[in-house]
């Protein structure tokens, strides 16, 4: 079986978290195996500059279990890199709002920028998170190169990978983690394994600059979340950032019609300063996202790790990077580097994020029916408030939108908490609160605004 | 706490774990320092000074014991909660997610050790 040993060599195709995850797991392994691996991470990006040029263009939300999962890995996010800790998520809807606090009322989820920032930032108060990373793994003996690969091609079975303007150099292992928004995927489509790339959907990302303060009073250490009745829009996102708020937003078709009649919303509009102008965007970007895992992200010697091959649908997404970058460390140093070692322990843990990404779809599903009526949305709002108010009742609805919107826990625990028996009992019985007849004229209640 | 700070703040003397409590969580400390105590017939021994970087809590998580010592704050410190079933959700997945606390636990075996080393050369046993 083909496998690394010492001075072997590992070339990283894209230096964002995926790879910079796998480059710094696969040194850390290697060095208590006692195990000398050169690793060179090839990034054409400088996550010191601010805009497109230095951003791997995503909200920059770091969820609770990856913050507490490198906590035990030895990283720890410092206040460098983290520009606002969330200690809780607000739920928006048409017939109300209500405020979700974390379990322990801690700051466990982390508001990162990606590069330096947006179009037009005048001071770097924070450091890149993909630069922090990258530097770790730099610091753990990974060689960065800058610029891009323009060739990859395999001679003798042996992957040589050519960076625009060098020379062709030969690696025993090629780690592909470019995302999928870069055109060097398109090199590997050619090539004998057949990679097929993921399937994709587009995004809508936006900043606005309001400075400290008013985010402070306006959006306080939460993230905004809002579940509306808007045509083709199934989710949207406002993540208070140092300086700036990230607006993000997931549909069908995203269009400018579509963010304009999101921004255009009340329930925008109340969590912003009355003088918001929509228009005045510094910084957008409509990126893609995976949302159907590559089939077969592996090959001798090749191996696709993050968004290019397999991710989690919708919610943390850099959690999943770190996911499959660790499998394929581990793979590639327990176990081996040809397509069968992957199959047996780098693909299941794919298999098992692509299975939970079923579930993940058919509650999206279900989030979406209960979207089109009213009186589900008051139950779900009534539901909240009311185990937000009593903390010591069971905390139903409340952990399972903080699961489903957080991205801390698998949709699959999500899914068996929502299927409870005592779980349905109390939102049916919240639903026919809420459809009773005599209702119509108690309609003042219905609003719980918490914040 | 700044708002880009992760984690909890506790005060100066105040108990962040208690000696015979069940335990769900293990503790990261980001910032500051912690003591270990343990209290036996009435009277408090100091077992370590934990810093920033050091965890703590972690062996009622694996031993489904209850807390074996108190830990307070050292003056104002930091920590980030690891909550017992991600941990043991995520070890399952990737066992070698455990490598860095089975060193952690090992190097205080190892301090042990020579502390006891210490205590049995520098003491008279009693018979």
């Amino acid at each position: 079986m083909l496998s690394l040993d010492d001075n072997s060599r590992v070339a990283v195709i894209g230096g964002g978290p995926a790879g910079t995850f796998f480059s710094y797991f696969l040194l850390a392994l290697a060095e208590r195996m006692g195990m000398g691996i050169q690793v060179d991470i090839i990034e054409s990006r400088d996550f010191s500059k601010p805009a497109p040029g230095g951003c791997n263009m995503c909200g920059g939300i770091i969820s609770e279990s990856l913050v507490q999962t490198l906590a035990t890995e030895g990283i720890e996010l410092s206040s460098t890199v983290v520009q606002r800790g969330i200690d809780s998520y607000v739920l928006h809807m048409d017939v109300g709002s209500v405020k979700i606090e974390t379990p322990l009322q801690e700051k466990r989820i982390a508001a990162v920028y990606r590069g330096a920032g947006p179009r037009g930032i005048e001071e770097y108060r924070w450091d890149s998170f993909d630069g922090f990373l990258l530097s770790l793994a730099a610091k753990k003996g990974a060689n960065i190169v800058s610029g891009r690969v323009d060739e990859v091609r395999f001679e003798d079975g042996r992957p040589l990978i050519k960076v625009r303007g060098g020379e062709s150099q030969a690696y025993d292992l090629c780690v592909v983690a470019v995302g999928v928004n870069s055109g060097t995927l398109k090199l590997f489509e050619n090539l004998d394994v057949k990679f097929v790339p993921p399937g994709t959907t587009k995004t809508y990302i936006c900043e606005y600059a309001l400075g400290q303060e008013t985010i402070e009073n306006y959006l306080g250490s939460s993230m905004h979340t809002y579940l509306l009745k808007i045509p083709r829009l199934e989710f949207a996102a406002m993540i208070p950032k140092g300086e700036y708020a990230t607006v993000c937003m997931l549909g069908k078709q995203i269009d400018k019609q579509l963010v304009q009649s999101f921004l255009g919303t009340n329930e925008v509009k109340r969590c912003l300063p009355p003088d918001w102008d929509p228009q005045q965007e510094v910084c957008r970007c409509l990126p893609k996202i995976n949302i159907k895992g590559s089939d077969k992200p592996f090959a001798d010697r090749l191996l696709f790790v993050g968004d290019c091959g397999v991710s989690r649908l919708y919610k943390d997404g850099i959690g999943a990077a770190y996911k499959t970058a660790k499998a394929a460390a581990t793979t590639a140093i327990f176990t081996g580097i040809s397509e069968e070692a992957f199959r047996k322990r780098f693909w299941p843990a794919c298999q098992k994020l692509e299975r939970d990404n079923r579930i993940g779809k058919l509650i999206f599903s279900s989030v979406g029916l209960i979207q089109s009526f009213p009186f589900a949305r008051r139950a779900i709002l009534r539901m909240v408030a009311t185990e937000q108010k009593n903390k010591g009742m069971p905390q139903r609805m409340s952990t399972s939108l903080w699961d489903l919107f957080t991205g801390s826990a698998p949709y699959r625990d999500v899914l068996l908490r929502m299927a409870h028996p005592f779980f349905l009992s109390r939102l049916i019985w919240n639903i026919m609160i809420e459809i009773w007849p005599f209702r119509s004229g108690k309609k003042q209640r219905r609003s719980h605004e918490d914040q | 706490m700044k708002t880009s700070e992760l984690g909890k703040v506790f005060s100066d003397g105040e108990v962040i774990i208690l000696q015979g409590e069940a335990g769900n969580f293990m503790y990261e400390i980001l910032d500051g320092r912690v003591e270990v105590l343990q209290e036996r017939g009435g009277k408090e021994v100091r077992l370590a000074v934990l810093a920033k970087g050091d965890f703590f809590g972690e062996m009622a998580i694996f031993e489904r014991e209850v807390r074996s010592a108190t830990v307070r704050a050292l003056g104002e410190v930091r920590v980030l909660t690891v909550d017992k079933k991600i941990l043991l959700r995520r070890i399952s997945e990737d066992p070698s997610l455990a490598l860095r606390i089975l060193e952690r636990m090992s190097h205080r075996i190892r301090e042990m050790d020579n502390e006891l080393v210490r205590l049995r050369t520098e003491e008279p046993r009693e018979v």
